[in-house]
């Protein structure tokens, strides 16, 4: 696309693009360059001076058993984020989509933990959940259930999974609300008057519909949980117990800033940085589908 | 129109429509029952809550407990944190937006030698997110000086691929005959930008702003690394570090005080500018 009438010159187009491309060389171009540079090599001990291991940190890296084990660990919290928040949001949103008037109440209602931040969502759902004070384990341990999120990996997963999902309902059931409302409502009839239950039209005609949809959300949730989950877990679990909650992107963190292995996170760094890659071109591909539906 | 024919038509009267708003208000009931809590632990005392189970009805220790978050907080006063995190979020805001808007007129409404290569260049980052490049970031910022500063929350954060494509793809739908009358009146370019785009694209603006506020506020990753300093602490960050290292209790009223504190702005500016937030929403995800 481009535009018929421009305006001539290059000086002044030069000066407005500058302040961008500035900051994008600064604070983007150039570090992730460094991070590429700093994965080939490994500093001494003393910081002193660095050694060439050429792919060699990649190669440690794929060898590490808890690294393949944050991988594992990242694909089932991404894809328990991604189930939980468009499940719930998509029963939500059917339910709201059936009403003729109010749905605007129920949408004022459920948008705004959009806005609540992960790292405070971690929080409300760690004080409803601590092993000491939390109301939700007294009532569960009143049950005769011992809930300890600090010591069971599946209760800590459990519990960053639900805190993370929570806020992203609010996101996946706007979409899907107007996903819904776009389906237009003669087929549904059409199918109602020749004897379609609300359940058979659903999983017949309403949700093969909005499968663009689905698969945006799909994609737009994975890249939610890979990289902007860090403040729920590092709030709830810093990543245990024994590493059980450790997604990738808090590993970065964990072996760049605690441990401060610099050539380890900056090879991580690069395996993040075509993860990244990879999502976001089929995102965009998914787009493009989306918009010749 | 069309939802009022359809009325009755496809089980929307009699039972089943209490069922829906039975269901819907169930759903709504437990995505608000954490702030409940949050809420109700921010009016009680200390010793409520560390003797289980805690209320579930507000206390009167509302005032008590927000003017100690405020005033002394446990590191550094909360009011000093929340306007940490207004400066930030208004920083990465604004400034998202002004760089966006210059560099996509320049891209839409000039053809000049390279435009393509900075068009990619800029596109790229869409794949840098700061979580991916957090070290090597962390040392260009250091290496500036920029620790424990306003500039240093701000700059990394404010180049923004989306802002700069949602701005191109306006100005694409932009008639041609207004840049062109423009020129016929022998406008500038930067005159017909003040004059005649900037105010077309308004509510662009306003939409985006909205989001961006979100993104701004709601960092955390970033204000860990590089403010050290309690006094500089935003207050989404800054209420991890208000639990004690130790098997002492946190201080839970003053922490969830801080929490509802911390969601507050944000939750407003969704609530009340909801039409716009929600344009936003749907425009960058374009």
């Amino acid at each position: 696309m481009e535009k018929r009438v421009t305006f001539k010159g290059w000086l002044l187009p030069m000066c407005l693009l500058m302040p961008q491309i500035i900051i994008t060389a600064v604070f983007f171009f150039y570090p992730a360059g460094q991070a590429i540079y700093q994965s080939l090599f490994i500093p001494d001990p003393f910081g002193l001076s660095m050694r060439w291991v050429g792919l060699g940190n990649f190669e440690y890296l794929l060898g590490d058993p808890y690294y393949r084990a944050s991988f594992v660990t990242t694909a089932v919290f991404s894809l328990l984020v991604t189930v939980t928040s468009m499940g719930f949001a998509l029963y939500l949103a059917v339910l709201a989509d059936r009403l003729i008037k109010g749905s605007g109440v129920y949408r004022t209602l459920l948008i705004w933990p959009y806005a609540v931040a992960p790292a405070v969502a971690g929080v409300l759902w760690l004080f409803m959940f601590n092993t000491r004070v939390g109301v939700v384990s007294w009532y569960l341990g009143l049950l005769g259930y011992d809930w300890n999120h600090v010591l069971n990996e599946a209760e800590a997963m459990g519990l960053v999974v639900v805190a993370s999902s929570w806020g992203r309902v609010s996101y996946n059931f706007l979409f899907f609300l107007a996903g819904l409302q776009a389906i237009p409502k003669s087929v549904i009839e059409a199918a109602a008057i020749d004897g379609a239950r609300f359940w058979t039209r659903f999983r017949t005609i309403v949700f093969p519909l909005l499968s663009p949809t689905t698969f945006f959300l799909l994609v737009v949730n994975i890249v939610y949980a890979f990289f902007e989950t860090f403040g729920v877990i590092h709030t709830i679990t810093s990543g245990g117990p024994q590493q059980a909650t450790t997604i990738l992107v808090y590993k970065v963190f964990s072996d760049g800033f605690v441990s401060q292995d610099l050539g380890s996170s900056a090879a991580q760094s690069v395996i993040l940085l075509v993860i990244v890659g990879a999502l976001t071109i089929v995102q965009f591909k998914f787009i493009e589908r989306r918009v010749h539906y | 129109m069309a939802r009022i024919l359809d009325e009755g038509m496809v089980e929307k009267r009699g039972i089943g429509h209490y069922f829906t708003h039975v269901g819907l208000i169930i759903g709504v009931l437990v995505i608000f029952f954490p702030i409940w809590l949050a809420f109700v632990a921010s009016t009680v005392t200390q010793s409520d809550i560390i003797s289980p189970p805690m209320p579930l009805w507000p206390g009167d220790q509302f005032l008590t407990n927000y003017s100690k978050a405020l005033t002394s907080g446990i590191n550094a006063p909360v009011a000093l944190m929340l306007m940490n995190s207004l400066i930030m979020a208004m920083g990465i805001a604004l400034g998202k937006i002004l760089i966006s808007l210059l560099s996509a007129f320049a891209i839409v409404y000039f053809k000049f030698p390279g435009r393509r290569l900075f068009f990619w260049l800029i596109f790229l980052t869409l794949m840098l997110p700061v979580e991916v490049r957090i070290v090597p970031t962390y040392e260009v910022v250091a290496g500036f000086g920029m620790l424990n500063s306003y500039s240093g929350l701000i700059f990394p954060l404010i180049a923004s691929a989306t802002a700069t494509f949602l701005f191109r793809q306006f100005f694409m739908t932009v008639p041609d005959e207004l840049a062109e009358a423009a020129r016929v009146d022998g406008a500038r370019p930067m005159r017909f930008f003040w004059d005649i785009l900037l105010p077309m694209s308004r509510t662009n603006i306003a939409a985006l702003f909205v989001i961006l506020f979100i993104y701004g506020w709601n960092q955390y990753l970033w204000p860990l690394l590089i403010t050290t300093d309690p006094s500089m602490n935003t207050i989404v960050m800054g209420i991890k570090q208000m639990f004690p290292s130790g098997d002492d209790y946190a201080d839970w009223p003053v922490i969830m005080a801080t929490s509802i504190l911390a969601m507050l702005p944000p939750v407003i500016v969704v609530v009340s500018m909801q039409r716009l937030f929600i344009r936003g929403l749907v425009d960058s995800e374009k």
